[in-house]
C-alpha cells in the first residue's frame, strides 16, 4: 500500500499539518499490514518534510522582523487579534517548539485529570487562539492520538526532533563559542545562517501558505500590525532566552493550576511571562547553561540516558499525577529529555554529523534533519499503530525499515515498542476493570392492558465518587432509557460524539407482553430487550465524557425520574428511517463537501459496507436461529417417533436400544435449542447492536459534515463581504465601507469561530471512532469465543451422550 | 476420502449378507445422462449356469424394476420376501437447489458462491452415490438368496451383453399398476379382518403393521431432522462468507476476521459431516426397512391371499358335496389351495425369522456406527477449537 504521499494532497487549507499527520497515521497504520516497509518509509519522508521547513522558516522572523517577518507570520498567525501573545510566540522558532511541549504536558495531565475530555476542549479551543498554526494542527493531532491510545511518547518524540533539529541548526551557526543561554546572540547569528536556510524555507512555506486557509493569507495587513508589537515587546523586555520564555509560559500555566481550565489561562500572558523567568532560571541553565560547541553532543547524549526513567514515571505518574508535576518542576530540562526518547541515537547522530559538518552548507544540513526527523517520525508512527488496533507482528516490518536508516535506533524502537505493549495491555485492563458495573434486572410488567409498560431494575456498583453511594437501584421503564438517548444525543451529537443507541421500540414485542401473553416469545422479547438495555447502559458508563454527563447521573441515580416525552419518533421504524435519513443525508453532503480528508473518506466507505455486512450477518444469524430451531423440534419429534418404534420392536435388546436412543435425541433436542438461545443472545443481538451502533457512528460523521458546512457558508459569506469592500474601495465610499469592515471583522470572527468548531468535531468524531473500532474488536473478541465455547460445551455434552448410548447400541443382540 | 470411507461403510448399511463366493455382484460404474442413470453391473461367479466366470453389462434403472416385478409375479416365489425395489433416482432436488444458486449468484460474494457450489456439488454426488449404492444391495441380496439368486430373469438381467430394452409400461399398464395396487391395499383391508388360523402369522401381521407405521413416521421425522443439520451447515456458510467479507473491509477485523470465518467454516464442514453420517446411518436405514417391511407385508398379503383361496375352495368343495357335482374337482382345487398355503406359510416363516435376524443385526451396525460417527464429529471439533481459541486470544493480545 504505497499510499502516504499519495494521500496527503493539500486537503483543507488550515488542516495541512494534520493531514500530513493523518496521512502518516494511515500510511503507519498500514504499513504495518504490508511488509512493504521500505516503500513506506521513503514515502514517509514527504509528509515530515513540509512540518519541518516549517520550523525552519519561522526561524528568520525572529532575526530578520524586517522583511521577513512580514512574510511568515502572516501566514503563520492564525488569530492574531484575539492574542496578541500568540504573535509574540511566534516570533520565536523555539516559542514554537516550546509551545508544543506544553502540549505535552496536556497529554499527560489528561491521563491524569479525571475528565479529559473538558481538559481537552479547552485546550484545543486554548491552543488554537495562542499558537500558530503548525503547533495548533499537531496538538490537535495529538488529542486525538491520546484518545486512540497512549501516544505520548511519539508527539514527544516529533517535538524533540524538531528541538534537536533547531539546537543544532542554532549551534552550527553560532559555531561553537555562541552560547545558547545568551539568545539573542544566538538568533542573530543564526539568522545569517537562516538567511540562507530561509530562502529555500520561505519558498517551501509559500508554497505551502497557498493551500492555506484563503482567510489567513488574507490577513496578512492584520497579522503584521499585531506582529510588530510584540515583537518590540519582546525585544526590550524579554532579553533573556527567548527559547526560555515560552516553554515557561506553557509550564507555568501547568503548575498554577491543576484543573481543566489549565489552558484557559495562557491569556494571562504577562504574569505567567514573570513568572516564567523565576521558574525557568533553572531550567535555562539546565538546558543551555553550557557552551553550545560542546554542548551540541552533550546534552543529547545525557538526556538519553536520563530518558527511559522519566517515561517510565510519565507513565507511572499518569496513574498518581502527583510526581509527574512534581518532576517537572524540579527539572524542567525533563520536558526534553523525555521527548528525546525514541530520538537519542538519532540525535547522536545528527550531532556528530553536525559537529563534523561544521562549516558546511546549511542546505546539507537541513537534509541531515529531514532524514533525523524522519527517523523520529517513524516511532511515533508504530506507537500510533498500536494505538489503533493492530497486530503486534505487523510493527516488525517497519521497524525493520527503521533499522535501515540508523540501526541503534530500531533497536531502541524495538525497546519502547515492548514498552508500549505492556503499556498498552495494561491499560486495556484497566479500561476493562472500569470502575462501574451496571445491571439491569427484573423486567416487571406495570399496569393492564395497552398502558401496561416494563419497568426494570438498573443498579449501580461503582467506587467513583462522583455518585453518593457506592451501590444503588432504580427503576426504570423503556421511555425512559430512550428519553437518555435523546438528551445525551442532542447535547453530544452535535460535538461528534458517538452516542450509544438503546434498542427500538417494538410496537409489536410489546403488544404481545401488554396483552399478557406468557408464551416464550414475549418472554424471549422480554429478555431480548432487557440484555439489550444493560449492553446499552455498559456502553454509555464506559465512554468517559458520557459518564460524566449529569442526565446519566441522574438516571442511574435519581429516585423518581420525570417523565420522558417524545420517545414516541424513536419507536421501532421510526428509529430505522431516522438512521437511514441521517444515512442520506451524510451521503447527499459527502457529494458537496467533496471529502479530503482520506482518513473520513475511508472510515466512512468501511462504515458504510460493515453496516451492509453487519446487515446480511444479522439475517443469516436470524435464519441460523430459525433452522436451529427447528432442529431442536425435528429433534424432539423424532425422538418421539424413536421411542415409539422402540415400543414397536419386539427384539428386547434393540427395542431397549431405540428407546436409549430416543432419550439421546430428547438430550439432544435441548442441546439444540441452548445453542438456538445461544445464537440469539451471544450473536444475533451483537449483531443487532452493532448495526445500531452504526447508525450512530454515521450520524457523528454527519455532524461533522454539518460543521463543515457551517464553516463554508461563513466562509463564503465573508467572501462577499470582501468583494463588497472592494467595489466600494473602488467606487470610493468610505461612509459604507467602515461599515463593511465592520462586518468583515465580524464574518472573520465567525470563520474562525466556525473553523475551529469544525476542526474540534473532526477531532472528536476520529477520536471516537477510533475508540469505537477498538472496542468493536474487543466486543467481538469477547462474544464470539464466548459464543464458540458454549458450541464447544454442548459438544462435549454431545459426547457424553452418544458415549452413555454406544454399549446400549452393542448390546443389541 | 471421507467420502469413499463413507460408501465403503454403505456397501453393507442395510442388509447383512452372507457372501457367497459362487456369484459376486457388484457396480463398479454408472453413468449419468439426464434423468437417466445408466449402471454397469459387473459378476462373478464360479456357477456353471453362466457362460463366462466375469462379465459386465449395462443396466437402466427401469430394467431393475422390470426384474423386481418379475419376480414378485412369479409364483413359485410367493412365500419369499422379494427385495424392495430400488427407488427411482432422483436428481431433482440437489439441480434445483444449483439452479437456485445459479440465480442468487449476485447476492452472493464469490467466496460464498464457490463454496455452496461445493456443497451442492458433494450432495449431488452423495445422491448419485447412494443411487447406485441401494441398486447394488437389490441385485446383492437377489444373489445372496438360494433360491432367487437361481432365477432365470435374475441370470439373464445379469448376462444378456445387449440392452435389455426392457419394454417401458405404457400409459394402460401404467393405470393397471396402479389399479392393482388398489385392489390390492382394499384386499388388504379385507384380509386384515379374516381369522389368522396361526399364532405366528397373527403376531407377525400386527407387528409388521404397526412397526410399518412407525418406521414410516421416523423416516420421515428422521429426514427433516438431517434436512435441519443441512440448512445449518449452509447457513455456516454463509455466515463465514460474511464474517470474511466483513474483516476485509474493515481494518479492525482484518486480521482476527480469518480466525472467525475459520472457526465457522470449522463448524460448518462438523455439521455438514454430522448431518450426511446421519443421513447415511440413520435415515437411510429407516428407509431401507421400511421398504423392507413393506415387502414382507407383501408377503403376509399374499400367504393371506392363499388362505382365503384355500378357505374358499373349502367352501366350494362343501358346495360341491351338498351338490355332490364336480367332488374331485373341488378335492382337488382344495386340496392345491392348501398345499400352496402351507408351502407359503412355511417358506413365509422362514423368511420373516430371517428377515428379523437381518434387520436386528442391521440396526445394531447401524446405530453403533452413528454413534461413534457423533463422537468423533463432537471429539473432531473440541480438540481443534481451543487451538482457534488461542489463536483468537493470542491475536487480539496485540
Amino acid at each position: 500500500m504505497a499510499t502516504s504521499s499519495e494521500r496527503s494532497p493539500p486537503p483543507f487549507p488550515d488542516s495541512e499539518d494534520q493531514d500530513v499527520l493523518d496521512s502518516e497515521e494511515v500510511g503507519g497504520r498500514e504499513s504495518d499490514e504490508d511488509d512493504d516497509g521500505g516503500g513506506d518509509d521513503l514515502l514517509f519522508v514527504n509528509p515530515s518534510n513540509p512540518p519541518l521547513t516549517k520550523m525552519d522558516t519561522t526561524l528568520p522572523p525572529a532575526s530578520q522582523p524586517s522583511d521577513v517577518l512580514m512574510e511568515p507570520p502572516s501566514d503563520l498567525m492564525n488569530d492574531p487579534l484575539i492574542e496578541p501573545f500568540s504573535s509574540l510566540t511566534e516570533n520565536k522558532p523555539t516559542s514554537k517548539i516550546v509551545s508544543e511541549p506544553s502540549d505535552d504536558f496536556v497529554d499527560l495531565t489528561n491521563n491524569l485529570a479525571d475528565s479529559p475530555e473538558d481538559a481537552a476542549e479547552s485546550v484545543l479551543a486554548d491552543v488554537a487562539i495562542d499558537t500558530t498554526e503548525i503547533p495548533l494542527d499537531e496538538p490537535s493531532d495529538d488529542f486525538v492520538d491520546i484518545f486512540g491510545g497512549e501516544t505520548e511518547a511519539p508527539r514527544e518524540e516529533v517535538v524533540i526532533a524538531n528541538v534537536t533539529v533547531k539546537a543544532a541548526a542554532a549551534a552550527d551557526k553560532s559555531e561553537v563559542t555562541s552560547d545558547v543561554t545568551d539568545p539573542p546572540g544566538d538568533l542573530k547569528t543564526g539568522s545569517d545562517f537562516e538567511q540562507e536556510a530561509n530562502e529555500t524555507a520561505t519558498d517551501s512555506i509559500i508554497d505551502l501558505s497557498d493551500d492555506l486557509l484563503s482567510s489567513n493569507a488574507q490577513k496578512p495587513p492584520l497579522a503584521s500590525d499585531q506582529f510588530v508589537d510584540p515583537l518590540v515587546d519582546f525585544l526590550s523586555d524579554a532579553p533573556p532566552a527567548a527559547d526560555a520564555k515560552i516553554p515557561s509560559r506553557a509550564t507555568v500555566d501547568l503548575f498554577e493550576d491543576e484543573g481543566n481550565d489549565l489552558f484557559t489561562e495562557p491569556r494571562q500572558t504577562k504574569s505567567a511571562k514573570q513568572q516564567q523567568k523565576s521558574l525557568f532560571g533553572e531550567a535555562d541553565e539546565d538546558l543551555f547553561g553550557e557552551p553550545l560547541g560542546a554542548t551540541t553532543k552533550k546534552p543529547v547524549i545525557k538526556e538519553p540516558k536520563g530518558k527511559p526513567v522519566p517515561t517510565k514515571a510519565a507513565r507511572d505518574v499518569s496513574n498518581m499525577g502527583g510526581p509527574l508535576q512534581d518532576g517537572y518542576t524540579a527539572e524542567p530540562a525533563d520536558i526534553f529529555s523525555e521527548e528525546a526518547v525514541t530520538t537519542v541515537p538519532s540525535i547522536k547522530k545528527t550531532s556528530a554529523v553536525n559537529s563534523k559538518t561544521n562549516g558546511v552548507h546549511s542546505e546539507e544540513d537541513t537534509d541531515i534533519f529531514a532524514a533525523t526527523v524522519e527517523l523520529s517520525l517513524d516511532s511515533p508512527q508504530e506507537e500510533r499503530k498500536k494505538g489503533v488496533p493492530a497486530v503486534p507482528s505487523a510493527s516488525a516490518p517497519s521497524v525493520s525499515a527503521a533499522t535501515s536508516l540508523a540501526k541503534p535506533q530500531s533497536a531502541s524502537l524495538e525497546e519502547l515498542d515492548d514498552d508500549e505493549e505492556e503499556e498498552e495491555e495494561e491499560e486495556e485492563e484497566q479500561e476493562d476493570k472500569f470502575d462501574i458495573s451496571i445491571s439491569v434486572k427484573d423486567p416487571e410488567k406495570i399496569g393492564d392492558g395497552m398502558n401496561a409498560y416494563m419497568a426494570y431494575k438498573v443498579t449501580t456498583q461503582t467506587p467513583l465518587p462522583m455518585f453518593r453511594n457506592k451501590t444503588f437501584t432504580v427503576r426504570r421503564r423503556f421511555s425512559d432509557f430512550l428519553g437518555l438517548y435523546e438528551k445525551l444525543s442532542e447535547k453530544h451529537g452535535p460535538n461528534g460524539f458517538i452516542v450509544p443507541p438503546p434498542p427500538e421500540k417494538s410496537i409489536l414485542g410489546m403488544t404481545k407482553v401488554k396483552v399478557g401473553k406468557e408464551d416464550s416469545s414475549s418472554a424471549d422479547f422480554v429478555e431480548r430487550r432487557r440484555a439489550a438495555l444493560e449492553r446499552y447502559l455498559q456502553r454509555i458508563v464506559h465512554h468517559p465524557s458520557l459518564l460524566q454527563d449529569p442526565d446519566v447521573r441522574e438516571f442511574l441515580e435519581r429516585e423518581e425520574l420525570p417523565r420522558a416525552v417524545g420517545t414516541q419518533a424513536l419507536s421501532g421504524a421510526g428509529f430505522l428511517k431516522m438512521i437511514n435519513k441521517a444515512t442520506d443525508a451524510v451521503s447527499k453532503m459527502t457529494i458537496k463537501m467533496n471529502e479530503s480528508d482520506v482518513w473520513f473518506e475511508e472510515k466512512l466507505q468501511e462504515v458504510e459496507s460493515a453496516d451492509q455486512q453487519f446487515r446480511k450477518l444479522h439475517v443469516l444469524v436470524e435464519s441460523l436461529v430459525v433452522h436451529r430451531k427447528e432442529l431442536s423440534l425435528n429433534t424432539a419429534s423424532f425422538a418421539k417417533s424413536t421411542a415409539m418404534l422402540g415400543s414397536a420392536e419386539d427384539n428386547t435388546a434393540l427395542s431397549r436400544a431405540l428407546s436409549q436412543l430416543a432419550e439421546v435425541e430428547d438430550k439432544m433436542e435441548q442441546l439444540h435449542q441452548d445453542q438456538a438461545t445461544n445464537d440469539t443472545f451471544n450473536f444475533a443481538e451483537l449483531i443487532a447492536d452493532y448495526i445500531r451502533l452504526l447508525g450512530s457512528v454515521r450520524g457523528s460523521f454527519d455532524h461533522r459534515m454539518k460543521a463543515w458546512q457551517r464553516w463554508q457558508d461563513a466562509q463564503a459569506a465573508l467572501q462577499k463581504k470582501r468583494e463588497t469592500e472592494a467595489k466600494l474601495l473602488w467606487a470610493n465610499k468610505p461612509d459604507k465601507l467602515q461599515l463593511v469592515k465592520e462586518e468583515i471583522a465580524e464574518w472573520e470572527v465567525k470563520v474562525t469561530q466556525y473553523e475551529r468548531d469544525f476542526d474540534r468535531v473532526t477531532a472528536t468524531v476520529r477520536k471516537e471512532v477510533v475508540r469505537f473500532d477498538k472496542e468493536k474488536a474487543r466486543n467481538f473478541k469477547r462474544e464470539i469465543i464466548n459464543y464458540l465455547e458454549c458450541l464447544l460445551q454442548s459438544q462435549q455434552q454431545l459426547i457424553k451422550y452418544w458415549e452413555a448410548f454406544l454399549p446400549e447400541a452393542k448390546a443389541i443382540a | 476420502h471421507y467420502n469413499t470411507e463413507k460408501y465403503h461403510h454403505m456397501r453393507s448399511v442395510s442388509v447383512d449378507l452372507n457372501h457367497d463366493a459362487s456369484l459376486l455382484i457388484d457396480i463398479p460404474d454408472a453413468l449419468c445422462e439426464r434423468d437417466k442413470v445408466k449402471f454397469t453391473v459387473h459378476t462373478k461367479t464360479t456357477l456353471s449356469s453362466f457362460q463366462k466366470p466375469d462379465f459386465s453389462v449395462p443396466r437402466q434403472h427401469e430394467d431393475f424394476i422390470w426384474l423386481h416385478d418379475t419376480l414378485v409375479e412369479t409364483e413359485d416365489y410367493a412365500g419369499l420376501i422379494i427385495p424392495p425395489v430400488p427407488p427411482k433416482p432422483d436428481f431433482e432436488s440437489p439441480r434445483e437447489k444449483m439452479h437456485k444458486l445459479g440465480e442468487g449468484e449476485a447476492t452472493m460474494t464469490k467466496e460464498e458462491y464457490t463454496k455452496m457450489k461445493q456443497e451442492l456439488e458433494a450432495e449431488y454426488l452423495a445422491v448419485f452415490k447412494k443411487t447406485v449404492q441401494v441398486h447394488e444391495v437389490f441385485l446383492q441380496r437377489l444373489s445372496s438368496h438360494p433360491i432367487l439368486s437361481k432365477d432365470r430373469n435374475f441370470q439373464i438381467f445379469l448376462e444378456y451383453d445387449q440392452d435389455l430394452t426392457v419394454r417401458r409400461k405404457n400409459a394402460k399398464e401404467m393405470f393397471g399398476g396402479f389399479f392393482k395396487n388398489m385392489v390390492k391395499s382394499a384386499d388388504e383391508v379385507l384380509i386384515s379382518g379374516i381369522k389368522e388360523v396361526d399364532d405366528f402369522f397373527e403376531q407377525e401381521k400386527t407387528f409388521l403393521l404397526d412397526y410399518y407405521s412407525k418406521i414410516k413416521d421416523s423416516t420421515a421425522k428422521a429426514e427433516k431432522m438431517t434436512r435441519s443439520h443441512k440448512n445449518i451447515a449452509d447457513d455456516y456458510i454463509h455466515i463465514s462468507a460474511t464474517l470474511n467479507t466483513l474483516s476485509a473491509d474493515d481494518s479492525t477485523y482484518r486480521h482476527c476476521g480469518g480466525y472467525y470465518m475459520s472457526s465457522f467454516v470449522f463448524l460448518q464442514k462438523v455439521e455438514g459431516r454430522v448431518a450426511s453420517d446421519q443421513e447415511l446411518k440413520l435415515t437411510e436405514l429407516l428407509r431401507y426397512y421400511m421398504r423392507d417391511i413393506q415387502a414382507a407385508k407383501d408377503l403376509l398379503y399374499r400367504r393371506a391371499r392363499a388362505l382365503v383361496d384355500y378357505e374358499n375352495s373349502n367352501k366350494a368343495l362343501d358346495k360341491a358335496r351338498l351338490k355332490s357335482r364336480d367332488i374331485p374337482q373341488a378335492e382337488e382345487h382344495q386340496k392345491q389351495c392348501l398345499q400352496k398355503f402351507d408351502k407359503l406359510s412355511e417358506s413365509g416363516k422362514k423368511e420373516l425369522t430371517s428377515f428379523k435376524g437381518r434387520r436386528v443385526v442391521a440396526f445394531r451396525k447401524n446405530l453403533i456406527e452413528m454413534a461413534e460417527l457423533e463422537i468423533k464429529h463432537a471429539k473432531v471439533s473440541s480438540p481443534i477449537q481451543p487451538r482457534d481459541f488461542y489463536t483468537l486470544i493470542h491475536v487480539y493480545n496485540m
